[in-house]
């Protein structure tokens, strides 16, 4: 087997030097590129703090963070990150705010001036893609909060990031446009097959959207317990009230259940 | 609405048709509020000064300061194209290093914590105490009142930079950090644009100000300028000319506000957007 694209070994993290809060302790994990994995747990356990090391926005106080092959020292250049408000710039009309990243990111930032029609094309595409297509002149705030989000979405995507580091990306959003953003992601993601880190406290999100579940503990935060999601894709709504998915979706709550009131779990 | 006719009743249709008068009239009368009153102001302080007889060399009428302007108008233009040069001197300065000077506090926190008590300490001083020391340093002439209007409208300026940048959200840098982006990429593409209202906001204090600095130096140091215009005129007793200083200043002040404001629609729309939105499209 070829190695995994993410490899988190052992990591802690402690905020506000020596006895400041530790966030993450002996916290392990492994993702395969292409793979999209979902992490799960109680609220403060340190699932953002996860995301920013990964991304190596924040250096780990101790352990090992290496993604795709090489040691994580700085912060990555190919990650996409969509965060539970979608901060979008409120001067910018959404084809612009999509197009930031490629202004920035060092792989695209010199190309831009010279192939703005194909970049330009690219965002429509990923704007019809998420089912925004005719909006691209729009300024945000003429957007609705989901619609909103899904402009986070493509933003996320537009410079084809290998790592899509998406934190509580809907939990902002009622239930069923947050259902029509999971399809939407899994058509993304089945498209373009990115790694994702979905955190999310959202169980049936979880389940609809990942490949892989892992649960993390109370604070301070580390893996206990991990689940293979083996149903088919894509999955659509009908599939949530499979007998399958609720019982992984009942399996999950009681792990977190038990991380909730501290017991230690068999993985 | 004429599309929606058809669907809507003839009650609501009316209701709506009501709704969106009302709204105009509510423009209209917003339009013309201010010269309204401008001109019942006018109106009043001449009435008083009849009926009550005050006399000339404590408050003129506005006939009184209107002859004044029209027997002066030479030199009261002269000295106030002077205040006017000295005060977009200072302000131009002072948009300049407080451009730079805000980038600088509200990217850094170190700049922050080394330079605000300093910054703090400084705008406390009062400006007319330090014109003296300006005219040992510059002579009297026209460096006093630039600098003055300078040092008065330079400090809104940075607070409202830096507050501008240094609250830009945190989950908007990660995803611009996690891409790669340099700092400097940062304050560019987000610190910037998104200081622009703020920004805006302090040039409207700004530049009233600076007059007031600009003014301030020439009364102290007259040389030229709207200031020593009104320190001669009430040396003189004569109280319309003060006046006419005074009216002229607030011209030029509400004036250089507007086409602050004006300037700040244009560029910053998109941070005052549906203040007014209400039906306005009806109208």
């Amino acid at each position: 087997m070829t190695r995994p694209f993410v490899e988190i070994d052992q990591v802690a993290m402690r905020y506000g030097g020596v006895d400041g809060t530790l966030a993450l302790e002996g916290c392990s994990m492994n993702i395969n590129q292409g793979e999209f994995v979902a992490v799960v747990g109680p609220s403060g356990c340190g699932k953002s703090t996860l995301m920013r090391l990964v991304t190596g926005l924040w250096p780990a106080t101790e352990g090992n963070v290496v993604v795709a092959g090489q040691e994580v020292d700085g912060p990555l250049t190919i990650a996409g990150m969509a965060f539970q408000a979608p901060t979008l710039l409120p001067w910018r009309r959404i084809l612009s705010n999509v197009m930031l990243p490629l202004e920035v990111t060092p792989q695209h930032r010199d190309k831009l001036g010279r192939d703005r029609a194909l970049y330009e094309a690219r965002a429509r595409e990923l704007l019809r893609l998420v089912g925004l297509e005719g909006f691209d002149n729009k300024y945000p705030y003429q957007l609705s909060g989901g619609m909103q989000q899904r402009t986070s979405l493509c933003r996320a995507l537009i410079h084809d990031p290998a790592l899509l580091m998406l934190d509580e990306p809907f939990s902002a959003l009622d239930v069923f446009t947050r259902e029509d953003l999971w399809a939407v992601l899994q058509n993304v993601w089945m498209a373009k097959k990115p790694t994702v880190v979905l955190v999310t406290h959202d169980l049936r999100e979880a389940v609809y959207l990942a490949d892989r579940v892992l649960v993390m503990s109370a604070r301070p935060g580390r893996i206990i317990a991990e689940r293979v999601n083996p149903l088919p894709r894509p999955r659509t709504l009908e599939t949530t009230y499979t007998a399958e998915f609720q019982d992984l979706v009942h399996d999950l709550r009681g792990y977190i259940a038990a991380a909730r009131s501290g017991e230690e779990v068999a993985a | 609405m004429s599309q929606s006719a058809s669907k809507m009743s003839p009650r609501a249709q009316a209701r709506y048709n009501a709704m969106a008068a009302a709204a105009r009239r509510q423009r209209r009368l917003q339009a013309m509020l201010p010269w309204l009153v401008i001109f019942g102001m006018f109106a009043i302080w001449e009435i008083g000064c009849i009926v009550f007889n005050v006399p000339v060399f404590i408050l003129p009428a506005p006939h009184d300061i209107y002859a004044a302007a029209v027997r002066w108008w030479y030199p009261l233009l002269q000295d106030s194209l002077v205040t006017l040069y000295s005060t977009m001197m200072g302000f131009g300065l002072a948009i300049v290093a407080g451009l730079l000077l805000g980038i600088a506090i509200g990217s850094s926190t170190l700049v922050y914590k080394g330079l605000y008590p300093l910054l703090i300490a400084f705008n406390s001083i009062p400006k007319v105490a330090v014109v003296p020391v300006l005219i040992i340093w510059f002579g009297i002439g026209v460096w006093p009142a630039v600098i003055t209007a300078f040092l008065i409208s330079f400090f809104p300026i940075v607070v409202n930079v830096a507050t501008g940048i240094a609250t830009v959200e945190p989950e908007l840098k990660d995803v611009l950090r996690a891409l790669g982006a340099r700092p400097r990429d940062i304050i560019l593409k987000v610190g910037l644009p998104r200081a622009m209202p703020y920004f805006f906001a302090s040039l409207k204090i700004a530049v009233t100000v600076a007059f007031v600095g600009a003014i301030i130096a020439e009364s102290v140091a007259p040389n030229a300028g709207i200031g020593r215009l009104m320190m001669v005129a009430s040396s003189r007793f004569d109280v319309p000319l003060v006046f006419a200083g005074l009216l002229t200043t607030g011209m030029m002040g509400i004036v250089l506000y507007w086409i602050a404001e004006v300037i700040e629609r244009r560029t910053t729309g998109w941070a005052t957007r549906s203040t007014d939105q209400n039906l306005a499209a009806g109208g």
